[in-house]
């Protein structure tokens, strides 16, 4: 069975009093593309700074790829690229300067073939020679990115890495990083656009005051937490509240069904006391569904 | 320049991590020498023009030795080390703040390489400001080079001081203001009461005893004694201070490197 690509082991972090980390188990398998949500302050930076070296885990092991992050962080550092949350840049370099200097720090010379690549690939080749300070907020973005990659890491951290960023290039990151995936990379992401997640995770934790409170693939969550909406718009909605149906605020009442076999009496008892079907619609069950229904559990 | 030195640290076998950011840190300075290099030397040399103007008729040092001879060397020194201590300080501090620190805390880099390419490459902007003032005084100064091998060993070990002084106040401070104030009240005042302006023996015996528990004195005495073959101590002596102050310094600096203080949560 191969190692599994990255493995946290009852990590805790606390700071003072405050526990960031609560005791976190998770293995996440190489290949997978992999979805870490939570809301502010539930501990997924906290999280992935600890597996980044960045900070110190109070108690735990987190092992990237087999190694200690600790222990052997040298190896540990070689197998993983993180992209930061943060929109951080050396002032003083170019584009093609930073990415040699980063290549550089993993002990890796003459990498330009492999620069120009990632260049080429996130439509930065023109930018390469410009200074990190007149770039715009989206390439800095992208810079981040390929400094996350300069070392060819087979786990891939991206932490939100579409926060400010525009359609156009939010598209075009996560066509590349679809890409990496496909290639063989694993993928941890973080984010707070929940659809992003939905599309692209095959598996999802999902954070709360510094633990897991679901662990899933997304398919599961999305059953086992999210129902499918059933939404009418009726001349006599009064009626459809009686029976249980919610208003939402585009003057549609929604009841929530596990079961097609749940429809047709409903609809049937609502002709009946004469609610005035005017039209209908069907809601998929979501990922916000999900994490609303999970972080309010 | 840059380029050619970290070749050469290659080819010297220096681990890459290492030699890249010595590289990065020299690159760094060397892209805004207008700043880093130009502007602390034309400070330098307008103390030597206002100094030697005002005192060189007036004043001789260790008997026959002109004013402004006598200060040529301690001007040197004194812009080395605030420079030095001004590269390895302002690079993390900026670093910390503006977050790109993280792009050298996530790679694989030791703590001692850290600590040792922080360090050299503010030695290597020290000398290079050093040198700088040194060449603008020859014209002005006929100034003798008794024992060179003093004035290396000086320069390297006082730069090497204050480069790691710097790297522990860099990563101390969380503001420039707290940077600016241990520049401003620590390493001007101990610089300026140092004897960079005069000798010791000038000043009345309790100065002068308070003169002697400032390790910036015996760094400028020492490195003066390679320019004179005289000094107010013992070169021997300030040898000994100064290595101690630095093993001492680099020791602490080392320790919370490993630990990760400030750095790493």
């Amino acid at each position: 069975m191969p190692v599994p690509a990255i493995r946290i082991d009852a990590v805790t972090k606390s700071y003072g009093s405050f526990m960031a980390l609560a005791g976190i188990d998770l293995e996440i398998a190489q290949g997978e593309f992999f979805g870490l949500l939570g809301p502010n302050g539930a501990g997924k930076t906290t999280l992935i700074s600890t597996l980044a070296g960045l900070t110190r885990p109070t108690s735990g092991k987190l092992f990237v790829m087999g190694c200690d992050v600790v222990g052997d962080y040298r190896e540990a550092r070689r197998r993983l690229g993180v992209v930061p949350q943060e929109l951080v840049f050396d002032p003083f370099f170019t584009v093609r300067e930073m990415l040699r200097i980063q290549s550089g720090y993993f002990g890796i010379r003459g990498n330009d073939d492999w620069i120009d690549e990632i260049l080429a690939r996130l439509d930065l080749a023109a930018k390469a020679d410009t200074n990190m300070r007149v770039l715009s907020g989206g390439m800095k973005r992208r810079v981040l990115v390929a400094q996350a990659l300069v070392h060819r890491p087979p786990v891939i951290v991206l932490d939100e890495p579409t926060a400010g960023v525009d359609v156009e290039l939010r598209q075009g990151l996560w066509h590349f990083v679809k890409k990496l995936n496909a290639d063989g990379h694993t993928i941890v992401l973080t984010t707070h656009y929940l659809e992003e997640a939905e599309t692209l995770c095959g598996r999802i934790a999902m954070l709360k005051a510094g633990q897991i409170v679901a662990l899933d693939s997304t398919a599961n969550l999305l059953k086992r937490f999210s129902r499918r909406a059933l939404r009418l718009r009726l001349a006599r909605p009064e009626l459809a509240l009686a029976r249980g149906g919610v208003a939402n605020d585009a003057g549609w009442v929604e009841f929530g069904f596990e079961s097609a076999t749940e429809i047709e009496p409903l609809l049937a008892g609502l002709r009946l006391a004469g609610a005035g079907l005017e039209d209908i619609q069907l809601g998929e069950p979501d990922l916000e569904q999900v994490f609303v229904g999970v972080m309010n559990a | 320049m840059p380029e050619s030195f970290a070749r050469w640290l290659a080819n010297a076998g220096i681990s890459a991590g290492f030699r890249t950011l010595f590289y990065k840190e020299v690159l760094r300075f060397w892209k805004v020498s207008f700043q880093t290099l130009a502007a602390p030397i034309l400070n330098a040399l307008l103390f030597l023009l206002i100094f030697s103007h005002v005192l060189d008729r007036h004043v001789t040092v260790y008997g026959d030795i002109a004013y402004t001879t006598f200060l040529v060397p301690g001007l040197v020194m004194m812009s080395l080390l605030q420079n030095a201590f001004a590269n390895s300080s302002s690079s993390l501090i900026q670093s910390k703040i503006t977050g790109n620190i993280i792009f050298v805390l996530l790679p694989p880099l030791s703590y001692r390489s850290f600590y040792a390419a922080y360090t050299l490459a503010a030695v290597l902007r020290g000398l290079f400001v050093g040198l700088g003032v040194w060449l603008v005084a020859l014209p002005l100064v006929d100034l003798p080079l008794a024992q060179p091998i003093w004035i290396l060993a000086f320069a390297v070990l006082g730069g090497a001081l204050l480069a790691t002084f710097g790297i522990l106040a860099g990563i101390w401070a969380d503001k420039f203001d707290q940077l600016g104030a241990f520049q401003n009240f620590l390493i001007m005042p101990l610089t300026m009461l140092s004897g960079v302006f005069y000798s010791i023996h000038s000043l009345p015996p309790l100065w002068q005893q308070i003169s002697r528990a400032n390790p910036f004195f015996f760094m400028i005495d020492g490195f003066r004694h390679g320019f004179f073959g005289q000094s107010d101590v013992s070169p021997w002596l300030s040898l000994g201070v100064v290595s101690a102050c630095f093993a001492m310094f680099a020791i602490l600096t080392l320790a919370l490197l490993a630990r990760g203080y400030k750095l790493r949560g």
